[in-house]
């Protein structure tokens, strides 16, 4: 094992997948000679060069319609849309295009083809830099939605995520890139479509992904201290979605709080909720409990922001009100 | 030219011309559902331009894409099938009218989105050209397209990464029934290419022989590796822009005035009078090319349904 940043952990995944296939290639903003607005590529310009390692304009449309075009060639591009923000400005090729052309021509259509991309709130970037959509794009049957919460969990998923001969859009936190954690030596992958338990316990379920998950360890902990046994399952994928840990925790605990970064309303809460309550009514002890962004667009200033969105003593509120 | 080249330039045409009168008909007996947008007047182009292009060579279309699936070589028994849902269609009767492929006739559909085909026909570009194949991607699209978003990137990255493009678009006056002086800040579209120093012509559409000379052009200037080429090919569509168009905004001498200039007619009369085939020879081809439509239809009326399986199949390749 080796301890490192998410953000080395996934700029691994990439250097060792292009040093493994030559069809694996990244096009992007500033993913060049900038190295990455989040320094993922920082050094790729210079050893792999500019056919492998392409700066594109500021385009979103442009970049993703590439990016399908390409893996229709057979190639492996990874995309990088600097912020999901921008994922709007390209929303017709990843949801009209990506997600459809292998079904909608009747299966002859294969797009090998991975989207990175960063979201979350917490770095006072105003309104339209700071979005969680990730519920939007979970919603389209043909894309699969990847989002890691550790670097082990990153790293291996990313790895998937390239060989995969599915499009698959990668999420990533802009708050957990300095997050440390073990990764395995040498080639590894994780599967995509597989949730799993991130901390044993047994008195409460927490279901959660990415940078909540942060969030619920620290209140988990906490409620430890009260002698409350927590435990979490990461879902880590939200299209297609594993439910099954889910709901062997919850059958075990019989109390559940999602906890997500994006808005309550339509969100990952409200799916994994009416799923316990579709598939596991008769173990339900209280009612299901969402912690989610406040319904605003997210203000600049950092007590406002930091209020909207969902913090370590919601999580604990939560969890007691349902136990 | 070979006589018989010329020929299969007049067969493609005919086949197209009977087998959007005969989707109209399936259409107007309730046997195709959705929209249908009809190629009938656009004939020329599409069979000039597939024509000029090599095996290698990439087409990536609109809506209006039956007549391209016909010249990129699919047969008309899986385009009516196609048309009518079955699971014998090009696209396994998933697709429907507006989304006819065949990857393995280098056919990449098909697409419905106004202009969304354009940065993925710019990425299927960058795919030959980092794979160092010598293919040309022709991506035809109309006049409408070139109004909205996804035109401006896909040819300004064409332009920048050099891409082997050849950009082609059907200028059939409208954009559903807004006309292109309505619409477009300029009429004559190759100007638009201009603005991202492409080069560029301008061609009659009307004329197969015309389009075919043009792309062929067009087509060795990008192979030699001079990046993307912009074709404007002026045309007409004689249909509206889907059945059950009011057509409001067209006047009838103005449908008659072209109809007169009927691709199909014009090309006859060169055929005739370059004495390369004669009218008796044309008539019997005429008859042979109504045979295949209607056993065509025989083929897509009497071909199953997807299985109900199929629902699931292919929405992903790894489940």
């Amino acid at each position: 094992m080796a301890r490192i940043t998410m953000r080395e952990a996934i700029s691994q995944a990439l250097w060792e997948e292009m040093e493994r296939d030559a069809g694996v290639f990244i096009l992007g903003e500033e993913v060049g000679v900038w190295g990455g607005t989040y320094a993922v590529t920082k050094g790729f310009y210079d050893h792999f060069g500019a056919e492998r390692v392409r700066d594109t304009p500021i385009a979103e449309a442009a970049i993703i319609g590439a990016t399908i075009g390409a893996a229709l060639t057979g190639l492996k591009p990874v995309a990088e849309l600097m912020t999901i923000n921008f994922a709007f400005s390209a929303m017709e090729h990843i949801v009209n295009e990506a997600a459809k052309l292998h079904y909608m021509f009747g299966g002859q259509m294969i797009l090998p083809l991975v989207i990175r991309t960063v979201g979350g709130g917490g770095r006072q970037l105003g309104a339209t830099h700071s979005q969680t959509p990730d519920a939007i794009f979970a919603h389209f049957p043909g894309l699969k939605v990847v989002a890691p919460g550790t670097p082990e969990d990153a790293k291996g998923l990313l790895k998937s995520a390239i060989r995969s001969m599915d499009p698959v859009l990668f999420i990533e936190h802009a708050t957990l890139y300095q997050v440390r954690g073990d990764v395995p030596e040498g080639d590894y992958t994780i599967p995509i479509g597989k949730s799993e338990v991130q901390r044993p316990g047994n008195d409460v379920t927490i279901v959660t992904y990415s940078k909540m998950l942060e969030i619920s360890t620290k209140a988990a902990d906490e409620l430890a201290k009260q002698g409350i046994d927590v435990e979490i399952v990461d879902l880590r994928t939200l299209r297609p979605l594993d439910m099954d840990p889910v709901l062997e925790s919850f059958k075990k605990t019989n109390r559940a709080v999602i906890v997500e970064e994006g808005w309550r309303s339509f969100g990952v809460g409200s799916e994994i909720a009416a799923r316990i309550y579709e598939l596991a009514f008769d173990y339900v002890d209280a009612p299901i409990q969402r912690v989610a962004q406040k319904e605003v667009p997210l203000p600049y200033n950092r007590t406002l922001e930091q209020s909207a969105l969902p913090q370590v003593e919601d999580v604990i509120r939560a969890v007691k009100e349902v136990l | 030219m070979e006589k018989q080249e010329y020929l299969e330039l007049y067969d493609q045409m005919v086949q197209i011309r009977l087998i959007e009168e005969q989707a109209a008909q399936l259409y107007q007996q309730g046997l195709i559902g959705g929209f249908l947008h009809l190629y009938i007047g656009q004939e020329a182009v599409s069979t000039g331009l597939i024509s000029a292009r090599q095996p290698q060579d990439r087409v990536i279309t609109a809506y209006r894409d039956h007549g391209v699936a016909i010249n990129c070589g699919i047969s008309p028994n899986e385009v009516l099938a196609e048309l009518l849902g079955k699971a014998t269609g090009v696209s396994k009767g998933k697709g429907g009218s507006m989304h006819m492929a065949d990857v393995t006739k280098n056919y990449w559909g098909g697409h419905a989105i106004v202009g969304a085909h354009l940065p993925i026909a710019a990425g299927l570009a960058l795919g030959d050209k980092y794979q160092g194949n010598d293919g040309v991607t022709i991506c035809m699209f109309g006049d409408g397209a070139t109004n909205i978003g996804y035109f401006h990137e896909a040819v300004n990255l064409s332009k920048v990464w050099n891409l082997p493009v050849l950009w082609v678009c059907e200028n059939n006056q409208y954009g559903m029934g807004t006309s292109v002086e309505r619409a477009s800040a300029v009429s004559e579209i190759r100007q638009k290419a201009e603005g991202y120093g492409i080069p560029n012509n301008r061609v009659n559409g009307m004329h197969v022989l015309e389009v075919r000379q043009a792309a062929l052009e067009a087509l060795e200037k990008i192979r030699q590796g001079n990046g993307p080429y912009f074709l404007e090919v002026i045309t007409y569509r004689f249909r509206g822009h889907s059945m059950g168009d009011p057509e409001r905004y067209r006047k009838a001498d103005e449908i008659k005035r072209w109809q007169e200039n009927d691709p199909i007619g014009i090309y006859r009369q060169t055929l005739i009078e370059q004495n390369i085939a004669t009218d008796e020879e044309l008539d019997v081809l005429d008859a042979q090319v109504e045979a295949i439509i209607q056993a065509a239809t025989q083929f897509a009326v009497s071909s199953p349904e997807p299985a109900p399986e199929a629902l699931y199949q292919h929405i992903y390749v790894e489940d």
